[in-house]
């Protein structure tokens, strides 16, 4: 299977990996999906507490993306790295063509649901709930663990770590787009959900989780690779 | 306020006066003036509409009814509710509204209530109003939105809107005037007064404020101004604004004068040129600056000084454009091209509080293109002709808003809210279906494909529309207000101290910027060095062009009507009566391009900073100039010639990309122009800044509220994706027909285009220059430039990408 058009492929723990366009994750080898941060419910959650009422499709148009991405890649094993739901209650409000919509796309596939800060306790859909996922050399978790670096594999070499829940953005040419970030033992991927918005990638909040060469790489028509952004004083 | 006598035949029409008040002002040696006279007998009237030149006393004739109302010992309760456009103009009517209260010995309460108002104030006047109360647009929407408004205007009896021309030139005016109808439902035979500066359509002001009948009072405008241009010994600039070149003559023209007024069209030019005029002051005068980013403190101090009589110059931004009473003004310098003549009247009326004087004004062109400009304006003030755009109906984000505001306040009826908001002028023909549009809106986001039942934001119990939860009426009143403030970052000078502020640029500006880049500020060249604690840090480059030629521009559109005469100027054979540098600028315009014609159109292309331009001059406006800049970039993407962004003005487009058009004059075919234009139209950055605004207005996106950029934090998601997301899903929602409707008031449709293209016909002249020509210089420093989203975008971002990769070692 190749990649979709715009996808950009690195290499991640001597494992090659795929940036899609759509800002989810591809590991052809082991033909694996993973997309962060999906805040399925959005917005019924923000009309539930009394605010805007914003227009209710985000669900529909992340789930959309996320077929697309299943489509194109023929993946067998999907992780959601958290955050999936906006809360515990948008999962139970799910609108039923949505949650038709999301057992269609879990069906015939491993899903494993990873606990997010908004969706903390296990979720009544299908598929695994789990704290964290350990797939080879690689542990999924949703929030980045700063002693991560530390860890060693059997060999004695660090180990890698993929995670979400930042919502990195970075800017190139005047243009703010959401982005992945990375160095060799750290990946974080940017928010897959529609109704998202973005922390900059040079962050106080992230600048000390990556080391001398990180990159972040641009999701947009083609994902492009820059040198991670380190601020003013960097 | 008032005058020194003459005619004391005057004093019987103020019979209806209180004695000692009348004794007071007889006392002063003063009379009223006609119109004053006019209000007095006019008090019982509906709603009246006066006309009178700045400084004709219109802020008493106001007040004189209500002051004869109330009489000497009036009680408790509010009578009298005084809207201004502006906060400082509030502090300043109290002063002086005191002055004969207290002479007179009347027992009336005056207490003014805005944004500054402290929180205590506020809720002592909540539960006991003054008898006369002065407050801003914003402040009434918020008393209005709480649930005691009836006890606190029930008693109302009168209204007083100051400066009505200018709020019914933006949204606070609609929201004003649906507030207006809300309390004549809360106080039935409320009475209503306009004050107005000359206008060029009086009735239909007055339908603005009164749909059911407006007498119109129009006072004696006064003698003509002295108004000229400054003539200065250096000649002005090519390009660039400030008017620093003119220091030295306007500093002798200060000497010369008691109380000079130094306007400027924005308040970054008016801090420069603040700082810069300090630098020259070896006189040592007073001289103070006000503008609106300034602090209340400062302002304050600022007012008082002036009050005082101790300053001798105050720079100033149109903050003071509107009626503040400043005493003995006798002299009004604009720096800058006035950019619409209406403005120019009223800056005027500033100077010489005596009526009967003619004022005195000084224009001082920042460069050589205003100096065409400013000629311009000076016949049109002499032949008296004023310009205007007419206005709409009343947008429907504001009654929107308007709506939720209401069910703030309690339950409510929707025929008889209905009823009462055709009351207000701009929503007179407002139809049945367009207010239950905004309803739903507001009540279940009316949304086509799925609406929201279990959480609805206002629910209909017993026949009346009320809020689901209450708790959300405090969201709704932060959330109050039609000013959208443009986020702005400072720009200060990179050093360990906190350097010297140079201004304020667009966050939106600063974006775009990557350190090295360099741009244009207050006139000097700097470099970007980058962004600290949301301040952008520079350095300075002396002796280079900028790479980003932006920012600091002119904020006002020019009239249609000054580009035309300004056209005219420019054709003439030669230019005797233009300041000699001017002349021989349009002279080399000639000789190395060409100058534009009636009933021509010149382009320009020529490559500049590394990008393509193309410059039309169309002189059709700024609206018809920026639908020509969309439909062009729309045929040039289209072609692959890449453009980026374009900015327009009222006399030209200019549109840069990165790669040369071969054929300018074949984009402009009327019959392929229009191929694809809706989709083009939709997705442009044009929309989708307007549907962020309409979308706060209107309540579907929060207020940003100061502090919320904290370190840390995923910002809220931005408006482009709602945008987006509704154009996908629910492509008829009302609030982007609301987008288009508005979008489509600051452009021309498509058939004046067509009709401008068919009269040139052919007679396109397309002039290919090695570099940017004179009178193209000036666009490279206007505001409001629309970025293009394309290919040449993505191109732009895959070389700086390789860039950085390389320069970074990586790959």
């Amino acid at each position: 299977m190749t990649p979709p058009a715009g996808s950009l492929s690195f290499e991640f723990q001597g494992e090659a990996l795929c940036a899609l366009p759509s800002g989810a994750l591809f590991w052809p080898g082991s033909g694996m999906l993973c997309a962060s941060d999906l805040h399925l419910g959005k917005s019924n959650r923000m009309a539930r507490r009394g605010g805007a009422l914003l227009p209710p499709y985000e669900t529909q148009s992340t789930l959309a993306r996320l077929d697309a991405d299943l489509t194109a890649t023929a993946a067998k094993t999907v992780i959601c790295l958290g955050d999936s739901f906006d809360d515990q209650s948008a999962e139970a409000e799910l609108p039923e063509p949505e949650r038709l919509w999301l057992l269609r796309l879990m069906a015939g596939r491993d899903w494993i649901w990873i606990a997010g800060n908004h969706d903390p306790a296990p979720l009544t859909l299908g598929g695994s709930h789990v704290m964290a996922r350990t797939l080879g050399r690689i542990t999924f978790r949703h929030i980045a663990d700063p002693k991560t670096p530390q860890e060693t594999g059997p060999e004695g070499s660090p180990m890698g770590e993929v995670s979400g829940h930042f919502h990195p953005k970075a800017r190139l040419s005047g243009r703010a787009r959401p982005c992945f970030l990375l160095d060799a033992q750290r990946l974080i991927l940017p928010a897959f959900g529609t109704y998202t918005g973005g922390l900059w990638a040079d962050d106080p909040a992230l600048r000390p989780l990556f080391g001398a060469n990180a990159r972040a790489i641009l999701t947009g028509a083609r994902c492009l690779a820059i040198p991670m952004p380190k601020g003013p004083s960097g | 306020m008032l005058f020194p006598a003459g005619a004391a035949a005057y004093l019987c029409a103020m019979t209806t006066l209180p004695p000692p008040l009348t004794d007071w002002i007889a006392a002063q040696g003063w009379h009223l003036h006609p119109h004053q006279e006019a209000m007095l007998s006019a008090a019982g009237r509906p709603a009246t509409l006066l006309i009178a030149p700045t400084g004709g006393g219109k802020t008493l004739a106001g007040f004189l009814p209500s002051l004869a109302e109330l009489g000497m010992a009036p009680p408790a309760g509010l009578h009298t509710l005084y809207i201004s456009p502006l906060k400082a103009l509030t502090a300043d009517i109290r002063r002086n509204l005191r002055r004969p209260i207290e002479g007179a010995g009347m027992a009336i309460r005056v207490e003014d209530r805005t944004g500054d108002t402290t929180y205590t104030q506020r809720r002592k006047q909540r539960a006991d109003p003054p008898h006369i109360w002065l407050t801003t647009p914003e402040s009434l929407a918020l008393l209005l939105s709480y649930e005691d408004a009836p006890r606190i205007f029930g008693s109302l009896r009168r209204v007083i809107v100051d400066e009505i021309h200018a709020l019914a030139e933006s949204k606070r005016g609609d929201q004003l005037m649906l507030g207006l109808a809300r309390l004549g439902q809360l106080a039935p035979g409320l009475r209503k007064v306009g004050l107005s500066a000359t206008v060029e359509d009086p009735p239909a002001l007055g339908r603005f404020f009164a749909p059911q009948g407006c007498a119109l009072l129009e006072a004696d405008p006064g003698p003509d101004p002295d108004i000229s241009m400054l003539e200065t010994q250096a000649p002005p600039p090519w390009a660039g604004g400030g008017g620093h070149y003119a220091l030295p003559a306007i500093l002798k023209e200060v000497a010369r004068h008691r109380t000079t007024l130094i306007f400027h069209n924005t308040r970054a030019q008016a801090e420069l040129f603040f700082h810069a005029l300090w630098l020259q002051n070896t006189e040592n005068l007073p001289i103070g600056i006000h503008h609106g980013s300034l602090s209340r403190e400062q302002r304050e101090k600022v007012e008082a000084a002036m009050v005082a009589g101790s300053l001798r110059a105050i720079v100033c931004t149109g903050s003071l454009d509107l009626g503040i009473d400043w005493g003995d003004v006798d002299l009004v310098i604009q720096v800058g091209a006035p950019k619409n003549v209406k403005r120019l009247v009223q800056r005027i009326g500033r100077a010489n509080h005596h009526y009967n004087a003619p004022s005195k004004a000084l224009l001082v062109p920042a460069n050589r293109w205003e100096v065409i400009e400013c000629t311009a304006a000076l016949q049109a003030v002499q032949a008296r002709t004023l310009d205007g755009e007419p206005r709409g109906p009343g947008p429907l984000d504001v009654l929107c808003q308007h709506i939720l505001a209401t069910a703030a306040a309690g339950p409510f009826d929707a025929d008889q809210l209905y009823t009462e908001v055709r009351q207000a002028g701009p929503y007179a023909d407002l139809d049945r279906a367009s207010f239950d549009a905004c309803l739903d809106f507001t009540a279940t986001g009316g949304y086509a494909l799925r609406a929201y039942d279990r959480w609805k934001r206002l629910m209909l119990r017993d026949g009346l529309w009320q809020l689901r939860d209450p708790r959300s009426a405090a969201v709704i009143r932060q959330n109050l207000g039609t000013i959208i403030d443009i986020e702005t970052l400072k720009v200060r000078l990179k050093s360990r101290l906190g350097g010297t502020p140079l201004g304020e640029v667009e966050e939106s500006f600063a974006a775009t910027l990557t350190p090295g880049d360099t741009f244009l500020i207050g006139g000097q060249i700097v470099r970007y060095e980058g962004l600290r604690d949301m301040t952008v840090e520079v350095t300075r480059t002396p002796g280079r062009d900028p790479k980003v030629a932006v920012f600091n521009g002119t904020k006002f559109a020019t009239s249609t009507l000054l580009a035309q005469r300004t056209l005219e100027i420019m054709n003439r054979e030669d230019w005797p009566d233009l300041p000699r540098a001017t002349a021989h600028w349009l002279g080399l315009q000639r000789q190395v391009s060409r100058l534009p014609e009636p009933g021509r159109l010149l382009i320009e292309s020529f490559p500049q900073d590394g990008r393509e331009h193309l410059v039309l001059y169309g002189f059709a406006g700024r609206n018809a100039q920026q639908t020509l800049g969309l439909l062009l970039t729309k045929r040039m993407e289209d072609q692959g010639l890449a453009p980026l962004g374009f900015v327009a003005t009222d006399h030209a487009t200019m549109i840069w990309g990165l790669e040369q058009t071969p054929d300018p004059a074949a984009l402009l075919d009327p019959q392929t122009l229009q191929d694809g234009l809706e989709n083009w139209l939709a997705g442009n950055a044009v929309m989708k800044r307007t549907f962020r605004f309409a979308a706060i207005i209107a309540g579907l996106i929060e207020r940003a509220h100061q502090g919320r950029r904290k370190s840390g934090r995923q910002a809220t998601f931005s408006s482009d994706i709602l945008y987006d997301t509704l154009r996908r899903f629910d492509p008829d929602h009302l609030m982007l027909q609301i987008t288009r409707d508005e979008a489509m008031r600051g452009m021309v449709d498509f058939g004046r285009i067509a009709e401008m293209l068919a009269q040139i016909g052919p007679r396109i002249d397309v002039q290919r220059l090695a570099r940017l020509s004179p009178l193209s210089a000036p666009l490279f420093l206007e505001r409001g430039r629309v970025p293009v989203e394309g290919v040449a975008r993505e191109r732009l971002m895959e070389t700086e990408a390789a860039r950085l990769m390389a320069e970074a070692g990586l790959e």
